[in-house]
Formats: C-alpha cells, sequence, structure tokens
C-alpha cells in the first residue's frame, strides 16, 4: 500500500495545477469573447511573432 | 429581484445619472458592429480602425458585437464611424457610461472561480471515497477520510460562502428560504463526518457536501448568466442613445452632454433629433411627432412660441428651444412617479422556486428533527440519532430543486433569444405563462409608425408625377411614403423646377410655369379632415388629398391572430383619435378598444382588468405605455420604444417582428410545466430515498447516487425546452 503516498500527492497536485490554470484563465479575461477567440485563431497575423 | 426604481426613471433618457457622477475616460469609445460575423470582419475592423491616427489600440468582441477602443483625447466616435463604414460595415456610437459590463463580469467570474473550486476538491474527494466505498478499511479508510476532511473543509468554506450569506440574510429578517436548509445540511454533514472520522467510523459524507455546493453553484450560475447576457443586450439598447445636445451660446453651437444643459439654454435640435428638455420654441419651424409621448400619429404643427416636452422629435426643420426644465424636472422625468406607484403590484409575485420553497424548507427541517428525536428515544444512542438526521437532511437536500428552475428557464430563455426576445426578468417567464388577457398599444407597437399611402389609385398619373417629385425633396415621414408608394408603382418624377421645403408647411416648387405645393391642408388650400393627409396643389385646380394610415408592423396580424386562436382576451388601447384606432382594431379583428386613453387611464384599464382576476400581458413603447408596462403582470416592448418604456418592462422584443410574441407565450407555458415537472421528479427520488434514510439504511453512496440522478434527469429534462 505504500504506494498510495505517491499516487494521493500527485492526484492531489495534478488537480490544484488544473484549478490554479482554470482560474489564472478567468482573471486574464480569457472568457470575455468566447466567440472572436474561436474565429482569431484562423487569423494569420502575429503567426510570426506574438504581439507586441 | 428588479433594479432599484430610481433606474426605471424614464427621466433617465434625458439625465444619465452615471454619465455625470462618474464620467469614463473620454477617449474610450465604444462602438456597437452589428453586421460582423466573423474572423475576417474582426481583422479587417481592427486593421481599420488601428491605422486611424490617434488610435492607440482597438480590440474587436465577436460575442457582444463590439468594438473597445482606447484614442487620444479629441478623437470621437463620429470620425471612426465613416472609417467603418467605407470598410463595409455599420457602426453606431454606444454610451460607455450606460455599459456596465465590468460589474456583472466580476459577480460572474467570482461564481465561477467558487464553482471551479467546488468541481476540483469534489472530485478529489470522490476519487477517495470510491475507494473507501469498494472496500477500504482500518487505517486506509481513516487517512481516506482525514484526507478528505482536509480538502472539504477549506473547499466548502471558501465556495460555499453565497449559501451562508443568503440563509444568514433570511434568518436574520426571520424568513426560511432555500438557502437555510441547504447550509444545515452542509453544515451537518461536515460535522458528523468529522465526528465519525474522529472515531474510525465508517461513513463519512465529505463528498456528498461537496457534490451539493458543486451542483447547487452550477444552478446559480446558469441563473446568473441567462441574466447577464439579457442584462448587457438590454444595456446595449440603452446605450445607443447617446445622451447629447448642442447648446448654442453667442451664435455658437457647441455639443454637450444633456446632464449639462441648464434651464434658459438655447438648445438646437435638428430633424430627426429628439428634444433633449422641456422648453419653448424661439426660432424655426418644423413639424412635431409626438407618437412616443402620446400615441397621437398626425404630426403637429411648431413654430416659435410653442412648448414643447422631451422626448418629442422634431421632423422637417432645425428649431432652436430654450429650456424651461431640465433633468429631474422634466414632464418625462415625472412620469417615474406613475411607473413607481405601479411597480409595487409586480413585486407581489412569488416564484414558482420560492412556493417550493416555503413548503419544502419547514418539511425538511420537522423531518430530520423528527428522526433524530425518534432515533434518540428509541436507541438512546447520540451519535447514531444525529449520523440519521444528518443522512435525512443530506438525502432531501434540495439539489434537483435548486437546479429545476434556472436549467429550464436558461434553456427557455435562450431559446427566446434566438427568436429574438430578451428576458429580462427572472420570473418573466412564469408570470407569461399565465396569461390570459393581452393588452395592446397602437402606434409603434402595432403599426410600425411609419405611414402607408391607401389611394394612389385616386390620383391621375401626371398628379403623381408632379408628388414624387416634390415628395422627394423632403425628408418628412408623408413625404418618404408618397415618393416610396410612387416608386413602386413604377412613377417617375416630373420635371418640376427650384424645389424647396417650407419647414413645417411642406414643399413647393414650380412646374410648367405654375406653382405647385404638397404639404399641409392650411397651406395647400384643403380641408383637415379626421384622417392623416397630404394634400397636392397644381396651380389653380383645386387641392387633392393623400390619404395615409399608418402601416401594420411586420407579424402583427399573425400575433394578434395566434393569441386569439390560443383562446385570449385581446385589446387595444391607444392614446390615438377613435377613427384611427377603430380602423385598426377592424383591421386586425380586435373587438375590445379603447381611443384616446391617457397614461393613467391605460393604466388604470390594466388595474381594472387584473382587479377582475385577468393576468394581463401589455405590450406597449411610448411614454405614455410606462405606467401600464409596469402595472400589467408581465410586459413587452419593442426595441424602437423609449428607454423608459424598455427599462419598465419584462421582455424586449429585438426584432421589428411581432410574431415571437404568440410563441413566447406557448414556450412560456411549456417552461412552467417543465419547472413542475422538476420539482416532481425531485420529489419522486426524495420519496424513494428518504425512507431509506429515516430508517437508518442509507450510505453514503446512496446519498451521492440520488443527489447525482436526480440533478442530471432534471438538467436533462430542462434540454427537452431547447
Amino acid at each position: 500500500m505504500s504506494i498510495l503516498s505517491y499516487l494521493i500527492p500527485i492526484s492531489l497536485t495534478m488537480g490544484a495545477i488544473g484549478l490554479v490554470a482554470f482560474i489564472y484563465t478567468v482573471r486574464s479575461n480569457q472568457y470575455d469573447d468566447p466567440e472572436g477567440d474561436s474565429r482569431r485563431i484562423l487569423s494569420d497575423e502575429w503567426d510570426d511573432h506574438p504581439k507586441p | 429581484m428588479r433594479p432599484p426604481s430610481a433606474a426605471a426613471c424614464p427621466g433617465c433618457l434625458a439625465a444619465p445619472t452615471d454619465a455625470v457622477e462618474q464620467p469614463l475616460k473620454p477617449a474610450q469609445i465604444a462602438l456597437s458592429l452589428p453586421t460582423i460575423h466573423c474572423q475576417a470582419c474582426i481583422s479587417a475592423v481592427e486593421r481599420g480602425l488601428n491605422a486611424y491616427p490617434g488610435v492607440r489600440s482597438a480590440r474587436v468582441n465577436l460575442t457582444l458585437k463590439r468594438a473597445m477602443i482606447d484614442a487620444e483625447d479629441g478623437i470621437a466616435a463620429r470620425d471612426l464611424i465613416p472609417v467603418l463604414e467605407r470598410l463595409g460595415y455599420t457602426a453606431h456610437e454606444l454610451d460607455p457610461g450606460a455599459l456596465s459590463a465590468t460589474e456583472s463580469g466580476r459577480a460572474g467570474r467570482d461564481l465561477l472561480i467558487r464553482l471551479a473550486v467546488a468541481g476540483f476538491a469534489s472530485m478529489n474527494v470522490m476519487l477517495l471515497s470510491v475507494s473507501v466505498w469498494s472496500g477500504a478499511t482500518d487505517a486506509t479508510r481513516d487517512m481516506f477520510h482525514w484526507i478528505s476532511a482536509a480538502i472539504t473543509l477549506p473547499a466548502i468554506a471558501y465556495s460555499a460562502q453565497p449559501f451562508f450569506r443568503n440563509a444568514w440574510a433570511a434568518l436574520s429578517a426571520g424568513r426560511l428560504n432555500m438557502d437555510v436548509p441547504i447550509v444545515l445540511a452542509i453544515l451537518l454533514a461536515l460535522v458528523t463526518s468529522l465526528w465519525e472520522t474522529s472515531l474510525s467510523g465508517e461513513h463519512a459524507y465529505f463528498d456528498a457536501a461537496l457534490t451539493l455546493t458543486f451542483f447547487l453553484l452550477a444552478g446559480r450560475y446558469l441563473d446568473f448568466r441567462t441574466r447577464a447576457v439579457a442584462r448587457s443586450a438590454a444595456e446595449e439598447l440603452a446605450a445607443l442613445e447617446v445622451p447629447r445636445a448642442l447648446r448654442v451660446r453667442d451664435g455658437v453651437e457647441q455639443e454637450v452632454a444633456v446632464a449639462d444643459l441648464a434651464v434658459g439654454d438655447h438648445v438646437l435640435v435638428r430633424p430627426g433629433g429628439r428634444m433633449p428638455v422641456d422648453g419653448v420654441i424661439v426660432s424655426g419651424q418644423s413639424e412635431l411627432d409626438r407618437s412616443l409621448l402620446t400615441g397621437e400619429t398626425l404630426p403637429v404643427f411648431a413654430a416659435t412660441g410653442l412648448v414643447v416636452s422631451a422626448g418629442e422629435v422634431n421632423l422637417t426643420g432645425p428649431l432652436t428651444i430654450r429650456a424651461t426644465a431640465v433633468g429631474e424636472e422634466t414632464s418625462l422625468h415625472r412620469m417615474a412617479d406613475l411607473v413607481a406607484i405601479a411597480e409595487s403590484g409586480r413585486s407581489r409575485y412569488t416564484s414558482l422556486a420560492d412556493s417550493a420553497a416555503k413548503l419544502y424548507a419547514p418539511g425538511v427541517h420537522i423531518l430530520s428533527a423528527l428522526s433524530f428525536l425518534g432515533w434518540y428515544l428509541w436507541s438512546g444512542d447520540l451519535r447514531v440519532a444525529l449520523n440519521i438526521a444528518a443522512a435525512v437532511l443530506i438525502i432531501t437536500c434540495p439539489c434537483a430543486l435548486g437546479l429545476a428552475v434556472p436549467a429550464v428557464t436558461t434553456a427557455a430563455s435562450g431559446r427566446l433569444f434566438r427568436k429574438g426576445m430578451l428576458i429580462k426578468h427572472a420570473t418573466a417567464l412564469e408570470r407569461l405563462a399565465q396569461v390570459d388577457t393581452v393588452v395592446f398599444d397602437k402606434t409603434g407597437t402595432l403599426t410600425a409608425g411609419t405611414p402607408e399611402v391607401t389611394n394612389l389609385g385616386d390620383h391621375s398619373r401626371q398628379d403623381l408625377e408632379i408628388a414624387l417629385a416634390l415628395a422627394e425633396g423632403s425628408a418628412h415621414p408623408l413625404s418618404r411614403a408618397i415618393a416610396q408608394a410612387a416608386r413602386a408603382a413604377d412613377i417617375r418624377p416630373a420635371a418640376v423646377n427650384d424645389v424647396r421645403e417650407v419647414p413645417g408647411y411642406g414643399a413647393e416648387g414650380t412646374w410648367r410655369g405654375q406653382r405647385v405645393r404638397l404639404g399641409r391642408a392650411s397651406w395647400v388650400g384643403g380641408a383637415q379632415g379626421e384622417k392623416t393627409a397630404a394634400w397636392l396643389a397644381v396651380g389653380p385646380h383645386p387641392p387633392q388629398a393623400f390619404l395615409f394610415v399608418d402601416a401594420l408592423r411586420p407579424g402583427a396580424a399573425k400575433a394578434v391572430s395566434a393569441l386569439l386562436a390560443a383562446g385570449k382576451d385581446v385589446y387595444l388601447v391607444s392614446g390615438d383619435s377613435a377613427g384611427a384606432v377603430e380602423n385598426l382594431a377592424k383591421r386586425l379583428k380586435i373587438d375590445r378598444w379603447l381611443a384616446e386613453a391617457l397614461p393613467e387611464d391605460k393604466a388604470a384599464r390594466i388595474a381594472d382588468l387584473r382587479a377582475k382576476g385577468r393576468k394581463v400581458l401589455m405590450v406597449g413603447d411610448g411614454l405614455n405605455d410606462t405606467a401600464a408596462l409596469a402595472a400589467a403582470d408581465v410586459s413587452i416592448s419593442p426595441a424602437s420604444a423609449l428607454d423608459a418604456a424598455r427599462v419598465a418592462s419584462d421582455i424586449v422584443l429585438l426584432g421589428q417582428d411581432l410574431t415571437p410574441i404568440a410563441e413566447a407565450c406557448e414556450t412560456a407555458i411549456r417552461a412552467t410545466r417543465r419547472i413542475k415537472e422538476n420539482f416532481r421528479i425531485a420529489t419522486v427520488y426524495n420519496v424513494i430515498a428518504v425512507p431509506l434514510a429515516v430508517a437508518g439504511l442509507a450510505t453514503p453512496l446512496i446519498a451521492a447516487l440520488a443527489m447525482s440522478t436526480s440533478s442530471i434527469t432534471v438538467s436533462l429534462n430542462a434540454l427537452r425546452l431547447r
């Protein structure tokens, strides 16, 4: 059963990473324009380098 | 909750308080772009705007069909709109003061993060619980329970805060709401589970407490989203009317905010513009359209000395008025009192969820208390009795009830939104479902407010050619109607020279050396009749009349006949003259009509019907309708209505078409049926699971199963509405 001492922390850490990532996306306004964002991916602007 | 009545003041049209108290950064410009729809549009608009000198950054939001522009001082929306029009996109200026997207955005974000915390925590705890259910024992089980407790306690403390707050608010006001049994169940589950865990007990309900919070937060979030979508669309309608006026000082025109106008200021109102304040005309001649205030369709002749009120539309010539009342003193604003009085009538409605909670909350508490007492007396064991009381509370917890209403209203509002209806108020659908009487306003609601020529065939071709030539030189609604009808009948304009518009009277010119005139009866020499008419005089010949009726709004006939077919009583109540109202009532086959009704009469009529036990739907658009809209059980206004009317109504029609009204009634009835079905489904689950819990046979696994299946069934049932 000693495997549990690895698995449980791993599963908890993975959950925490998911949660933190989600909170980051919410905080940085990434859900303000879902429709526009799904189309912006088709644009070839800023394909070579990120928007300054 | 309705917005406070201060926001419902019709005077907001004239004096937007937000804009005065906290002016936004002047360089922030918001544009509405109704026609953008794809990636190419986004790029074109952003590139076009960013290339304009002085624009620092522009970003398009496709979901809201809006562009936010950060620009240097001195750049205004009117500089940017032509840029977009050259690119082929229509753009309208939005008043950034009326857009409070950030405020509702923050509340939604807060709920979403709480939902995420509850979701992630419940997934982890469920993982541990599944191992316990599948056979972990002794030290392993205890360890799993302690880890679950370590995750659950902080997660609940954070994510269940909205319930704690609501329950506390209800209790401190001496009431019971749905949140009280929720909070009690969560707290009792935590306390007994901790106790059990510390005694190495078998059953812990940590997962149940978390999934409960998760499902209930999901219901709250759905509810919030539905209303946020409606609110932002309603805000956009309000923001389209930018409150500006042209103040004339020492002969210099200056654009100022309406709120900055003072009594005694001279204000220039261009043709097509709306009076920003009450006042007296000091110069200019024109005609005024008062239909939004009084329902009259006949334009009124306006000349120096005439008293005008805020909200009237100037039709033909520029007018300069001296302000006699501004902001809160305007007659527009005084209407607010009427609305505020009527408002109290609607707040008496108890929503289905509230009446369910009223039955449910005491029932659950009594049941749980009784099983605690029974088990304590029978077994004498406090721990067993407390465990069973907690199990009863958790199993009966209104998980499905919390989702029953929001899931259905979200599905129904989404469906109606796609048909062009905006459900602004949370209980509007429930109230709409009960409606058995529909009261329509005439001008601007059943009719489009644009006149139509009725007797084109009575005129000779030559007269029509002259009339077309004269009408084309004018922007007056009657002229435009004549021009449109004549063009449609394939008439070419005659060669009329020196056409000039005489503001307030009509248009005149010379044709083959004769003077020709098209305009008011008194000016041309005709006889003023009952009907809306424009007169044409060719030289010395007797003048001839063009008669008009108000064009029906598209879908008006269909909507009325569908409502009549559904067995509802339809009334027509208008401020217009008896002839015009009777004529329209006959065209639409409405038997009951009332003409020349003052705003108070309309509201009284509604109150009268309600006193007879009827459930009244009011459809109206004008200022004279606002009191009636607020007095009715539920109200609808078209998007073209005055801001005040839209604020006073529960549902806004976004398109021109009226057909969705009948459909909305039907959808509302189906939605209410679904809500009741959902309540029944939730009750059936309780009827099965509660005896198990009271008998002490419930385990955390049974609780989790009952909760999840009932929540999912209820959500799926709601989805059938889409």
